[in-house]
């Protein structure tokens, strides 16, 4: 009976739709039923046919770049993130493999899609997030996802409290994220080795098969720690094998912290001082070298702290207050911070 | 005898193709969709059986068809419909519902006379499928 279903609907195409025309329904595209749907596929394909190019035709790659307005989304990821050179070059890579591949469609040359499932790896604040969210807008626009959002999600989302509650708990999110990226936060912890029978196994198998199966409908980004995420992938070697793009996101330079602070103050409509300026790059090298150091991240929260002690200084000022100091830290802002306090103290005592 | 019930009910069977952007046409208006079945398709019979729950925060067709195709797997011959919901406050009804599964063969329904007092006759429709108990309907499989 399962066999009867499937060739039914496929016969009916083809015998119905002359039929339907000769009806004389409303003219499709206005009209909600199924007719107009159908009316439009049809015609969707009839293009695609005469797209096809002649064996001796050329393509303008830059052409057909410029279309997918890809080198927006470039020029946004130089703007916006500094450093990460061997991030962007392999997402130039993988952005140059598939308009590769959208030329050779229109020569009518299959190619398989590409696997484009990733792993992000690196310490905190590196950037992987904002990564993977240019990385959903990239793949929209070069028509390898159909809606571009991007789903993220860690353990709690995925697995289960209690048994039978992982499966549709992962389905659900795969659901979601079905026409997008899923971006699976701090993926290792998914596996737990020291329990075997955590849930978090079922998970992965669930995520596998996906991964494996519906490659057209969603592109999936763990992202994680690099040493834990590689014992992650010695225990899961399926899931190794089915990530084509290993990406390792390099911790900053002082100099590249030093952008990040600048664009970042920019951003909050604040400036630095020369002075400020100079007592930036020195709570920068103090900060780098402490532990938990979350590169951007902690750049971040030292801003905003210096934000606060600005706001402080300035109640504690009784005459009025312009523009200028409004969005000018002075250095105090910065030196009140414990960096200093503590790298002052110690050779003190 | 074909049952007719939901929209687009009295076009040809819906492709997978044109379920797709069916269910995307709703996704896009934010309607969540669920998938229902049922073997006993009388058309007052409005509560079908749910396959799953509602499937909430959608944004693309796949995942609306991927649960489509494993009730249908799990059903063969039984009628499956794809509801969508239109939560909005003063509709908060259902705004599609649409056949995406029938039988391979549909026997239909019988007219059944009932005498009632004065010579009066009571007339009901009753499916010749439902003669079977729930589960071995329609070519007695699942």
């Amino acid at each position: 009976m399962t066999a009867n279903r499937p060739s039914r609907n496929s016969q009916e195409p083809g015998s119905e739709s002359p039929a339907r025309i000769g009806f004389g329904m409303s003219p499709p595209g206005r009209d909600p039923s199924g007719s107009g749907t159908s009316e439009s596929g049809a015609s969707d394909e009839a293009p695609d046919e005469e797209r096809t190019l002649p064996p001796d035709a050329l393509v303008d790659l830059a052409k057909e770049r410029a279309e997918t307005g890809i080198d927006e989304v470039f020029s946004s990821l130089d703007a916006d993130l500094v450093g990460l050179a061997p991030v962007k070059n392999r997402i130039r890579e993988i952005a140059a493999l598939l308009l590769v591949d959208r030329a050779r469609a229109q020569f009518g040359l299959s190619t398989s899609r590409p696997n484009l499932h990733m792993c992000f790896t690196g310490s905190p604040g590196t950037g992987k997030t904002t990564v993977a969210m240019r990385m959903a807008d990239m793949l929209h626009r070069l028509g390898y996802l159909r809606r571009g959002h991007l789903v993220s999600v860690t353990r709690d989302d995925l697995v289960g409290q209690y048994v039978g509650h992982t499966a549709p708990k992962t389905r659900e999110v795969l659901k979601r994220a079905m026409g997008g990226l899923l971006f699976i936060d701090e993926a290792y912890y998914l596996y737990r080795e020291d329990n075997e029978r955590d849930y978090g196994q079922e998970s992965i198998e669930i995520l596998l098969q996906v991964m494996e199966g519906q490659r057209e409908d969603l592109v999936v980004i763990l992202a994680g720690y690099k040493d834990r995420m590689d014992s992650f992938f010695v225990s899961n070697p399926g899931m190794s094998s089915r990530i084509a793009h290993h990406i390792d996101f390099p911790d900053y330079t002082l100099q590249e912290l030093e952008d990040i602070g600048k664009l970042m103050v920019r951003e909050e409509g604040y400036g630095f001082t020369p002075e400020a300026q100079e007592t930036f790059r020195e709570y920068l090298k103090r900060r780098k070298s402490q532990p938990r150091f979350a590169n951007a991240r902690s750049v971040r929260n030292a801003i905003e702290r210096a934000r606060l002690r600005h706001a402080s200084r300035l109640m504690e000022t009784d005459r009025p207050v312009g523009k200028t100091e409004l969005t000018t830290l002075a250095p105090e802002d910065l030196l009140g911070s414990r960096v200093f306090a503590d790298q002052d103290s110690s050779p003190a005592s | 005898m074909r049952i007719t019930q939901g929209t687009f009910s009295f076009l040809p069977d819906l492709t997978d193709d044109e379920i797709t952007k069916q269910i995307q046409y709703a996704l896009e208006n934010s309607w969540p969709c669920s998938v229902e079945f049922t073997d006993d398709p009388h058309p007052r019979n409005t509560y079908w059986e749910m396959w799953g729950l509602p499937m909430f925060d959608l944004t693309d067709a796949a995942g609306v068809l991927a649960e489509v195709n494993a009730c249908r797997k799990a059903k063969p011959e039984h009628y499956i419909r794809v509801n969508a919901y239109n939560a909005s406050y003063g509709k908060q009804t259902v705004a599609l519902s649409f056949i995406v599964q029938r039988p391979s063969d549909e026997p239909g329904f019988r007219l059944e006379r009932q005498e009632w007092h004065d010579r009066t006759i009571r007339y009901t429709s009753h499916p010749y499928a439902a003669d079977a108990p729930h589960g071995r309907r329609y070519n007695g499989q699942q």
